[in-house]
């Protein structure tokens, strides 16, 4: 299990990104993180992935302190990190992503595996660079596949994997995540505004400028978000005056 | 009989595992060790300087010519001429590497001059490894100059590298191209320590629809330093791209000059040239999968030549 406790980070500048923020990512469980633009979600990921180092708090896993780990030793340890934003390389090709993630040579066969879990046919992408010539998509879900290929993961924090991602790649992306979290018993921790990755949580995290805002079981959250505020968002023909004075 | 160092560099630099298929020259410490040639491919002495002509007759397919020369003591000059004559139509590839080794406190050098001339429609693939070995305090040096002569839609692509351990190089390609013909040169040199590397192409482009793409890639690393000059001049309607990608580490130092030419209206080209150390964000991407900071430059830097 990954234990955050009052984490803060701030800018060089002295801007404070993160306030104060804990949560709990037990095994076999999905937690999502949602929240408005610039909240403050992605600092949170690389926080624990090793990016950045907190002005204070603690991080640990499985009940060894790992704040001052870098991000080697915390991979290591089974920590992985799905970038939001994919990573280009000009030399590094699929096929070598997937290896250096699993530290072994894979056969052709494993890398389809790995890669038919974000919806890619291996054939046409092993040798394909990781360079600027890969659409967006396509980059985005490489970067997810090179995650799921992550060897000894434990704790699993994918940045927003459903950006940019088409529907039916999505719907197996849904798949691989909830095996790895029943099948598998990793933690894992989403980043997601989107629907149907909060209808498969077990718990919902909602971080607005640096603090948690709300935090529970998705039965908990989710009839806050979507039941009483969309009541209230969409009064069907009446403007929101109307419906609160209804 | 070949010595074991030699052996070493020709399976590093050219296939060698105990034998070629087909037809080859091996060049060690300046004489001859070892020659053969097929039906298609004839090698011969060159009659006026040190070297061989190599002629491959119109219509050869899908044939390989090795030349490895390999230079494994202090004190030895190899200048070499070899001479390259391709057949209209022909298909072939040529491996031509080069291995300098030293153990003692002389220098030792490889100076290769390689001259190709195709006939109409040929197609040849060249490709070139060159490395240092040996420690002691001699100097290794390989010197290409390559002279490249393009008939009517030829074709002819260059894949050179120099993995390491070369302490000084200078390399100079030109070349000439007719109607339609076409050149491809893909250049990776990669610099440690106090070495230097010196990187020079002029190609005319003459005829009608001819092309060049050339694209360098280097990696500078401790203090070593490269330099790249590229002219290209188009003198007819024409394209060139020409593309200078270098990576520097350490105290290493790049400097690219590329110049092109415009002589006709029609003449399209374009230099791209980009040098820096390499993206932090790489690093840290392969950080997150387990490797250390020095592994992670190391993989990035190995796909980067590679590639
Ligand atoms: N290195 C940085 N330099 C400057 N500002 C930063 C830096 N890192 C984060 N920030 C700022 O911190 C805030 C939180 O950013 P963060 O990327 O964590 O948001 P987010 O919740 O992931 O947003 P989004 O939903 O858009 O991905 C933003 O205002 C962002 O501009
Ligand atoms: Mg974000």
């Amino acid at each position: 299990m990954l234990s955050i406790k009052d984490l803060s980070w701030s800018l060089g500048s002295g801007e404070e990104i993160l306030k104060n923020i804990s949560l709990e990512l037990p095994e076999g469980k999905l937690t999502v993180i949602t929240g408005p633009n610039g909240g403050g979600k992605t600092s949170l990921a690389k926080l624990i992935a090793g990016l950045e180092k907190p002005d204070s708090g603690e991080i640990s896993l499985d009940g060894e302190n790992i704040t001052d780990w870098d991000i080697t030793r915390r991979s290591k340890a089974g920590i992985g990190y799905a970038f939001q934003q994919p990573v280009r390389f000009k030399g590094l090709n699929v096929r070598d992503l997937m290896e250096l993630a699993a530290q072994r040579s894979l056969s052709e066969r494993e890398i389809c595996e790995i890669l038919g879990k974000v919806g890619l046919c291996a054939n046409e992408y092993l040798d394909r660079t990781i360079d600027a010539s890969l659409s967006g998509g396509e980059a985005k879900r490489i970067e997810i596949a090179s995650v799921l290929a992550k060897k000894d993961a434990k704790v699993l924090v994918f940045d927003e994997p459903e950006a940019g991602i088409d529907l039916w790649s999505f719907s197996s992306l849904i798949d691989a995540f909830e095996r790895l979290k029943a099948t598998e018993n990793k933690s894992l921790l989403i980043i997601s505004h989107q629907e149907r990755i909060l209808e498969i949580s077990d718990y919902i995290v909602v971080i607005a400028d640096g603090n948690v805002t709300k935090a529970g079981t998705r039965e908990e959250i989710l009839g806050g978000l979507f039941g009483e505020e969309k009541a209230e968002r969409c009064p069907l023909g009446k403007d929101k005056e109307d419906n609160k004075n209804a | 009989m070949l010595d074991k160092t030699t052996e070493e560099l020709l399976g590093i630099v050219s296939d060698w595992s105990g034998k070629f298929n087909g037809a080859y020259n091996i060049r060690s410490n300046g004489q001859c060790a070892g020659r053969q040639s097929s039906e298609n491919i004839l090698l011969e002495n060159k009659e006026d300087n040190p070297g061989l002509v190599v002629k491959i007759k119109p219509g050869t397919k899908g044939e390989t010519v090795y030349i490895p020369a390999c230079v494994t003591k202090g004190g030895i000059n190899d200048l070499v001429y070899n001479d390259f004559f391709v057949g209209e139509g022909a298909d072939v590839t040529i491996v031509a590497g080069c291995g300098v080794h030293t153990d003692d406190g002389h220098d030792v050098r490889h100076h290769g001059i390689h001259r190709f001339i195709l006939d109409k429609g040929a197609r040849v693939l060249y490709k070139e490894k060159h490395i240092g070995t040996g420690a002691g305090g001699g100097a290794k040096h390989i010197d290409p100059v390559t002279e490249v002569i393009q008939g009517e839609d030829s074709y002819l692509e260059m894949d050179t590298i120099q993995i390491g351990g070369v302490d000084r190089t200078f390399r100079k390609t030109t070349g000439t191209l007719g109607k339609g013909a076409q050149l491809v040169i893909k250049e990776r040199i990669m610099t440690e320590g106090t070495q230097t590397a010196n990187t020079d192409f002029a190609v005319e482009l003459n005829g009608e629809d001819s092309s060049v793409d050339i694209v360098s890639r280097s990696v500078a690393k401790g203090q070593s330093y490269q330099e790249y000059h590229s002219k290209i001049s188009g003198n007819a309607r024409c394209k060139g791209h020409s593309e200078c990608d270098a990576i520097l580490a350490d105290k290493g130092r790049v400097n690219a000059a590329p110049e092109l030419f415009a002589g006709d209206l029609d003449a399209e080209l374009i230099h791209e040239a980009a040098i820096g150390k390499i993206a932090g964000e790489q690093i840290i991407k392969l950080q997150t999968l387990g490797l250390s900071e020095e592994e992670a430059e190391a993989k990035i830097i190995e796909g980067f030549l590679r590639g």
